[in-house]
């Protein structure tokens, strides 16, 4: 064989062998590459699987909150009056006023009134509640507009037993005598209640004299001085004792009131016996 | 005889040469996408975990509906309660 033959075999040998060596490696890489890509797509599949519920979830959601923030906006308006409810708005959240409610176009060019510079926090409630408050004039006793104890206890008497902090089935003492929280003078307090201006009202001009007293005091009535008096004055007596000069029943059921409804005495003319 | 070398010398001096150079391009291209697949599994992985947390969502669907009902009977209370503005 010629020389340049052999020179020729050599050359396609060396080619066919970088052939080898290349494709080879080239072909272990893409196998590495379609590893890591099944990998991926496993990932990514897990993503898609996971994430699946997502919307629907996070729709229902906001479909909640928006309905709660249209109630609470709608509730705030409703109450407060729309100048009022961003003058609250304001004054709890500096610079909300100025994105406005979401269901109410308007909010956002009212004049904002600056209610948290004159109001501290709980103010404008607390009046409302104690003054205005439905609950209040729904006392059988009259609206409790400026009567700050009696608004407190009617409140107090509608609400539940479990409530209350006295011991249950303790009956409760009426305070009377001299150290009785409230006093009254002898000529307003003749046994029974004090007429307030509702039972006043009520019952004529004639109930409005056992406030003034059967005898004046400067004519020697129980509202007289001490020394105008008798040694031992029918009324001072600490014998006799004093109203409680409070409207609050002694027992738990309190008066029935209906008790007498069915009453035949003055119609059958009393009882046979 | 003469072309014979020529043939030789070509073959030797260009068409190797040429052959080594595109395998070695191609195997290098290959070799630069492992490490960057490697990345995208790594990524995807670690996605797919993050998103473990997504069943939670359940529950705070189940809350925010309670949480909404408690502030509806509460307004509803208030509008009872309280004076309308108006």
């Amino acid at each position: 064989m010629p020389a340049a033959g052999v020179v020729l075999i050599v050359a396609v040998v060396l080619i066919v062998l970088a052939l080898v060596y290349y494709l080879v490696s080239t072909i272990v890489a893409l196998q590495q590459i379609t590893t890591g890509l099944d990998e991926a797509i496993a990932g990514v599949g897990e993503i898609i699987e996971k994430s699946a519920p997502v919307e629907p979830v996070v729709k229902d959601i906001n479909a909640n909150l928006d309905a709660g923030v249209d109630l609470l906006e709608g509730l705030l308006v409703k109450k407060a009056g729309l100048v009022d409810s961003m003058g609250l708005v304001e004054g709890l959240y500096p610079g909300a006023a100025a994105a406005g409610l979401r269901n109410f176009p308007d909010s956002t060019t009212v004049p904002v009134p600056r209610i948290a510079e004159v109001y501290t926090k709980g103010t404008l409630t607390l009046a409302r509640l104690g003054r205005e408050a439905p609950i209040a004039a729904a006392s059988p006793n009259g609206p409790v507009l400026r009567n700050i104890e009696g608004g407190s206890l009617d409140a107090r008497s509608l609400y539940p037993d479990t409530r209350q902090r006295r011991p249950e089935e303790m009956p409760r003492s009426p305070v009377i005598g001299t150290d009785s929280p409230v006093q009254y003078l002898p000529s307003e307090q003749r046994g029974g209640t004090t007429p307030d201006a509702a039972e006043l009202s009520d019952k004529g001009e004639w109930a409005e004299t056992a406030a003034e007293g059967i005898v004046p005091g400067e004519l020697g009535g129980s509202d007289a001085p001490r020394e105008m008096l008798e040694e031992d004055p029918e009324l001072g007596s600490a014998v006799l004792g004093e109203s409680t000069g409070s409207d609050e029943p002694a027992t738990r059921g309190g008066i029935d009131r209906s008790a007498g409804d069915d009453a035949d005495a003055t119609s059958g003319n009393g009882s046979d016996t | 005889m003469t072309l014979w070398w020529i043939g030789d010398v070509l073959l030797l001096v260009v068409v190797l040469p040429v052959v080594v150079y595109l395998l070695r391009g191609v195997l290098d291209a290959a070799r630069s996408i492992v490490p960057s697949v490697g990345r995208i599994a790594a990524a995807a992985q670690a996605g797919s975990k993050d998103l473990d947390a997504v069943p939670l969502l359940l529950t705070t669907q189940a809350q925010v509906k309670q949480t909404v009902e408690v502030v509806a009977n509460y307004g509803g209370s208030l509008d009872t309660i309280v004076d309308d503005a108006d």
